[in-house]
């Protein structure tokens, strides 16, 4: 009954979606505000039915109701709640039914602190909306339904891939998707302004919230992603250049991008045509990631679902929105009036550098994700472009973008002064320096640059703050005054402290995590030991355990360093007798930013287990980098500034808008 | 400067941006793509040692030997099998009889020595170079397990790119 529901929920969502793009266009044609003012109760309808379908399917999990073949695929009786909740988005059905959940949520969220919008502005945006929410649902209806009955019923099910039975799981997708998601707003706010033919600086500041909204989600998406990952498979690394990785860098990239090309628009009201394209793209480059993941195009460690009979579909989808995007563009971009001068020195200029480097970042990514499809395509060869490809290319294009991260904020619009800048950044690259030199003089080993990568890094975080020590004028005012004026800097000066600082703080562990990790390999009995940098870990016993599904058999370690006791660290294997899979569960242990990582593979008859131990020194400042980075766009988003400009009435429901 | 002048700046600037990322990326791309082979290719083809490759097939059976952390198997395609060495924590899924992509270098001796292990890592999913290159060979078999991978379906998922 529930699963029955569920679908009829989806197909009225589906026929709702088709009325929310020909009402409020057909309105906007027409100049009828009743039909333009239908698009947000229609949004709102559309919410309701695809949550009470999403509802619906998380019930089914919940109950393991095994008469529906989605879940008799990915559940288990046996599972922890957590995991049956979460095993209905560990699915390609489920997922994309998620995905059109946060579609709808944004659409809701549009209509519901849209208030303030334009008439037609807001039903053409709606309209957009309504059309990507259409494609995804006759998706789902026509070629995933995730409703489908099965008969007979089996007793039980195949259970969750183990890999995915982690918490990970319950985070990972669904802050991802709000990223992803998030963007498909400014798309819609991109065609419905190239529609409309008009653009202005208030259009960004429309645009912005909703940006920064999606990139905050994106960030620790993406963070969690890599420590889910670096944690769970066994592997110890936290960044493979992985295709599925790489789907959702790009739209990252293009959201950074975007963020910062929003602000030379909303301030000086130019780069318009060029910030609308980003629009486009961003959203793309989310969709393009979808494809790639939904279609199974790809091999790849995360592929878990894959049916390429519906990439022709995704393609479908893909194509006609990138297509009519751009098309749209092309036709009407001409008509999008320029806007202010500035000269190449200057804060704007130094955005479009940004822009520039993202891009190209971007672009360099695409390649080599893209290029053996292509090939293959092509001449039939096979082959792989692994990380020492991205590490160049992608790398060598962001060192200069990094390195001109200090410069940015300190420079004035429409004309900078460079050296006075640079004379300004004097005191953090002397520290940076200093940096350089003692980590030379501290360290053994490793690249001969990383020393003066990790100057870098400290260059950021302390040019960072001196945007904030110079807005405040610390060390040129008393400083009673200095504190007060600290309190009148702008949150979103702050947040683009912070943010930056944290690029510092992430460039910083994946300098040292590179560079002076220890790792040993060895083959070890219960009293061996294994030395690794200044610890020693010694085999004390292995361990028979059960757990709610599964079995494991665990390696404790006794950690002692330079001969004091550190406590244990455990490794091991989960065997799961419903899939017959292991999954290897590595020990982790956190000193200060630094984490030993311990994992085991399968026993010898003799008694020996081969083991992998790894010390990685500052590891855990590339996730909270990219946390930090998180925290400075959400304090970005409480700016005042990101919420004026706007008429009277929904003011202040504006403001909470991104927090949603 | 004048309007004109600014704008050139600025696509002088996208233009450098441009050929240095055109630059690396190339460069990048020559050296540093890894090939895909199967056993045939490499008995056939005399694949230079030193080179880094992709070598893909089925773990003979009966092949797989552990002496420490270093563990030596077969890779086969059902016509000709190489000889893999490698050292380190073998994948949770690697087995006998079970898709496998090693990425490594020939020595000169004709082994194969791996630095990383790829196996699929759910009962449903063979890497699909491994699968194209049984197909080639025609050893393809149905999915174990019960699973429902017949080999049309398979078909489809090649021409789905």
């Amino acid at each position: 009954m529930i699963a029955e529901l569920g679908q009829y929920a989806l197909a009225l969502a589906f026929a709702l979606s088709i009325l929310q793009v020909v009402l409020p266009s057909w309105g906007a044609a027409r100049g009828d505000a009743v039909l333009m003012g239908t698009a947000a109760p229609i949004a709102f309808g559309l919410m309701g039915f695809v949550s009470f379908a999403f509802a619906a399917l998380i019930q089914l999990y919940v109950t393991s109701d095994f008469t529906v073949l989605n879940v008799v695929e990915n559940s288990h009786s046996q599972m922890p709640l957590i995991y049956k909740i979460t095993s209905t988005w560990g699915n390609h059905e489920g997922s994309m039914l998620l995905w059109v959940f946060v579609l709808a949520l944004f659409g809701a969220l549009v209509a519901a602190f849209g208030g303030n919008l334009p008439d037609r502005l807001k039903a053409h945006v709606l309209a957009v909306q309504g059309l990507i929410g259409l494609a995804f649902l006759s998706f789902i209806l026509f070629t995933s339904n995730p409703f489908l009955r099965l008969a007979p019923p089996p007793a039980e099910g195949r259970d969750l891939n183990p890999i995915l039975q982690d918490p990970g799981l319950a985070i990972h997708p669904p802050l991802l998707y709000l990223g992803y998601v998030g963007l498909s707003v400014s798309f819609a706010f991109a065609i419905a302004a190239l529609i409309e033919g008009r653009i202005d600086a208030a259009w960004a500041r429309w645009v912005r919230p909703w940006t920064l909204a999606a990139w905050v989600f994106l960030t620790l998406g993406i963070a969690m992603g890599s420590y889910w990952a670096y944690y769970e498979l066994g592997w110890g690394g936290w960044w493979f250049w992985d295709p599925v990785e790489n789907a959702s860098l790009m739209p990252w990239l293009a959201a950074t991008a975007l963020l910062h090309s929003a602000v030379v628009m909303e301030k000086r009201d130019a780069l318009k045509v060029w910030t609308i394209l980003l629009a486009i793209l961003a959203f793309s480059l989310s969709l393009v990631g979808t494809f790639l993941v939904r279609s199974g195009v790809l091999t790849s460690v995360h592929a878990f679902a894959t049916d390429p009979a519906r990439g022709v579909f995704i393609l479908g989808i893909l194509t006609f929105f990138i297509a009519g995007g751009l098309t749209l563009f092309a036709f009407r971009a001409s008509e999008l009036k320029q806007g202010g001068l500035f000269a190449p020195v200057s804060r704007e200029g130094a955005l479009v550098l940004n822009n520039l480097f993202l891009t190209a970042a971007t672009a360099a990514v695409l390649v080599g994700t893209l290029y053996p499809l292509a090939l293959e395509a092509l001449t039939g060869a096979k082959i792989t472009v692994g990380p020492p490809y991205f590490n160049l290319a992608f790398g060598g294009l962001m060192l200069p973008l990094i390195f001109a991260i200090p410069f940015g904020p300190l420079l004035a619009w429409k004309r900078g002064d460079l050296l006075g800048v640079a004379q300004r950044l004097m005191l953090a690259a002397g520290l940076a320096v200093v940096a350089a030199v003692v980590t030379a003089a501290a360290v053994t080993g490793g690249p001969v640059l990383a020393p003066l990568a990790v100057g870098l890094a400290v260059f950021i975080m302390l040019g960072a703050l001196t945007d904030i020590a110079e807005r405040a004028g610390l060390g040129r005012v008393r400083a009673k005054v200095a504190v007060a004026r600290l309190a009148g800097v702008p949150r979103s000066a702050y947040g683009t402290a912070i943010a930056h600082f944290g690029v510092g703080v992430c460039l910083l562990g994946i300098v040292c995590e590179a560079s002076w990790s220890h790792e040993k390999i060895a083959a070890v009995k219960v009293g061996d030991q294994i030395v690794i940098g200044t610890r020693d870990l010694t085999l004390e016993r292995m361990e028979n355990r059960t757990g709610p599904n599964y079995r494991s058999r665990t390696a404790v370690f006794s950690i002692r360093h330079d001969g004091v006791s550190e406590g244990t660290i455990e490794a091991s294997r989960r065997i799961f007798s419903s899939r017959q899979m292991a999954t290897t569960e590595a020990g982790i242990r956190t000193f200060g930013f630094s984490q030993l990582y311990v994992s085991m593979a399968e026993e010898t008859t003799d008694g020996h287990v081969s083991v992998r131990a790894t010390f990685k020194p500052n590891v855990t400042l590339i996730w909270l980098g990219a946390v930090v980075m998180a925290c400075g766009g959400l304090l970005s988003l409480m700016d005042r500034r990101l919420r004026i400009g706007v008429p009277k009435p929904a003011r202040r429901r504006e403001a909470a808008v991104p927090a949603e | 400067m004048t309007r004109k002048g600014r704008r050139l700046v600025l696509i002088a600037a996208g233009l450098g941006v441009l050929a240095l990322a055109a630059g690396l990326i190339l460069s990048a791309l020559n050296d540093t793509i890894v090939f895909f082979r199967t056993p045939t290719e490499v008995a056939q083809q005399q694949v230079a040692p030193g080179s880094r490759l992709r070598l893909g097939g089925l773990v003979e059976t009966g092949s797989v030997t552990k002496a420490g952390t270093l563990t030596t198997f077969s890779v086969t395609d059902g016509n000709a099998a190489v000889k893999v060495a490698y050292s380190g924590i073998l994948p949770d899924l690697f087995r006998e009889g079970q898709g496998v992509v090693a990425e490594g270098a020939l020595l000169p001796d004709g082994t194969f020595r791996a630095d990383s292990v790829l196996a699929k890592h759910d009962e449903k999913y063979m890497p699909r170079e491994v699968a194209d290159a049984l197909k080639k060979q025609g050893v393809w078999k149905e999915g174990e397990n019960g699973a429902p991978v017949p080999a049309r379906a398979t078909g489809a998922a090649n021409t789905g790119s």
